[in-house]
């Protein structure tokens, strides 16, 4: 369990790195990257699956 | 500062783009896990009990699965019929679904679980391209089913660990069958979901002194282990019995294998080694599940047809027979329908202090025939009583 609530919380980092990233690119390409990216670390914070 | 604003605004549509996108999954997805499927209850469901009675360590998780008793006037035997061990084999969870909404017993119990793994059948294969759900066509507008799952649901367990050490024999198995309810017996009180799951269906044997098991799967056509009985050593003969008479007497073939003694956590074997009941698993053939397969969808689910496969087998790689008519839902649930009748009869005649004695259930025949469909019931028709949601 406590395994479990670790993962998800990296899931989150994850998703908050990759956001920031987003907001730090000056390149659409890599920015159309980070968005299609980050979509299964959301679901995946929210239990979605 | 006006390419500033360009900047930001180009985020801002792929913020909304990526939100979309996020939406439109989510709410597939929540569909997908949270649909329930009825279950119309035969005259001859006397109780309807969970899998928590007979472990409470599983109460409140998704795994507390129901287990539907039927009863005969004449005391007997019990068997039990596991569906959805692999929810990705949809014919083991029509087979049974038959069974709970029609049988009438005459002697004996027959205990059935139809989603032996719950979690398993709310997610389907990563990269699988599987449908989410199917429907089995009725005169009453059709039933849906969700596809399923061959493991449990990660958002019900997860993480997987690098290795997963098999309880009790300590057999180091793949790590993803951790989640693989048929690697996991049988069972453990303290360990993950899945072996929680695998524990209490072995109480439930025990506690109910089940004297059959019948675990209900499909399989691959590139699987040697297919179209057959796989038979723990107590239930050889029985099993042995059971395929001659249906080869020779149905309009389908069905051979009998031995379990092997050192692959652990599959049902055939563990059920039988830790419990008294006979332990059997019936696989019938499955073309939605071989790798080279064509276009994944529910026309291939239901019809089983594969162009790719034909030409596989007609080079010799499968272990199964296919050509243009295909494998259909029909045929796959009509041979599981006939097998358990068949063991049954077979059981009851070799024990009749012990009996079980199964009426109103389709043979192969009759199925192929007539279709599921026309074993389902319409949930719209029956009292609230008499209805179950899976």
């Amino acid at each position: 369990m406590i395994v479990t609530i670790l993962y998800y919380i990296l899931s989150a980092y994850v998703a908050f790195i990759i956001l920031w990233n987003l907001i730090k690119s000056k390149k659409w390409q890599d920015e159309l990257l980070y968005i299609i990216i980050l979509i299964p670390f959301i679901l995946r914070v929210l239990r979605l699956k | 500062m006006k390419n500033r604003k360009i900047h930001i605004i180009r985020k801002i549509v792929f913020l909304i783009f990526g939100l979309l996108l996020v939406i439109f999954a989510g709410i597939s997805f929540y569909k997908s896990r949270h649909m329930k499927e009825p279950v119309v209850l035969s005259p001859g469901v006397k109780k309807v009990k969970t899998l928590s009675q007979y472990f409470p360590g599983i109460k409140g998780t998704i795994n507390d699965s129901h287990v539907y008793i039927l009863e005969g006037k004449k005391q007997g035997g019990t068997i039990l019929v596991l569906g959805g061990t692999h929810p990705e084999e949809p014919a083991g969870r029509l087979a049974a679904w038959i069974f709970t909404e029609n049988a009438v017993l005459e002697q004996g119990r027959l205990l059935i679980i139809l989603s032996a793994n719950r979690s398993g059948s709310t997610v389907t294969r990563l990269g699988g391209a599987y449908p989410p759900d199917y429907t089995i066509p009725t005169t009453w507008g059709g039933q849906k089913f969700r596809m399923g799952d061959r493991w449990s649901n990660p958002l019900d367990q997860w993480p997987d660990p690098e290795v997963y050490i098999h309880y009790p024999s300590k057999q180091e198995l793949a790590y993803v069958d951790i989640r693989n309810l048929n690697r996991t017996f049988p069972g453990r009180p303290n360990g993950t979901l899945t072996e929680k799951t695998g524990f209490a269906i072995t109480q439930l044997i025990r506690k109910e002194s089940v004297n059959i098991v019948i675990d209900l799967h499909e399989a691959e056509l590139q699987y040697p282990v297919i179209s057959t009985i796989v038979s723990h050593e107590r239930g050889q003969d029985l099993a042995a019995m059971a395929s001659m008479m249906i080869s020779g007497t149905e309009d389908f073939q069905i051979g009998m294998e031995n379990s092997p003694p050192e692959l652990h956590g599959l049902s055939h074997r563990e059920i039988g080694d830790h419990t008294n009941a006979i332990s059997l698993l019936l696989e019938s053939p499955e073309p939605m599940l071989d790798a080279c397969r064509g276009k994944t969808n529910r026309k291939l689910l239901l019809e089983g047809k594969d162009e790719f496969l034909v030409k596989a087998y007609k080079h010799g790689l499968l272990f199964e027979k296919i050509d243009k008519n295909g494998w259909s839902i029909e045929k796959r649930v009509g041979r599981h329908t006939s097998t358990i009748l068949q063991i049954s009869e077979l059981w009851t005649a070799d024990h009749p202090d012990r009996g079980v004695i199964i009426n109103n259930i389709p043979s192969y025949a009759e199925v192929v025939n007539k279709g599921v469909g026309a074993y389902l019931r319409n949930p719209a028709k029956v009292s609230p009583e008499r209805l179950r949601w899976e």
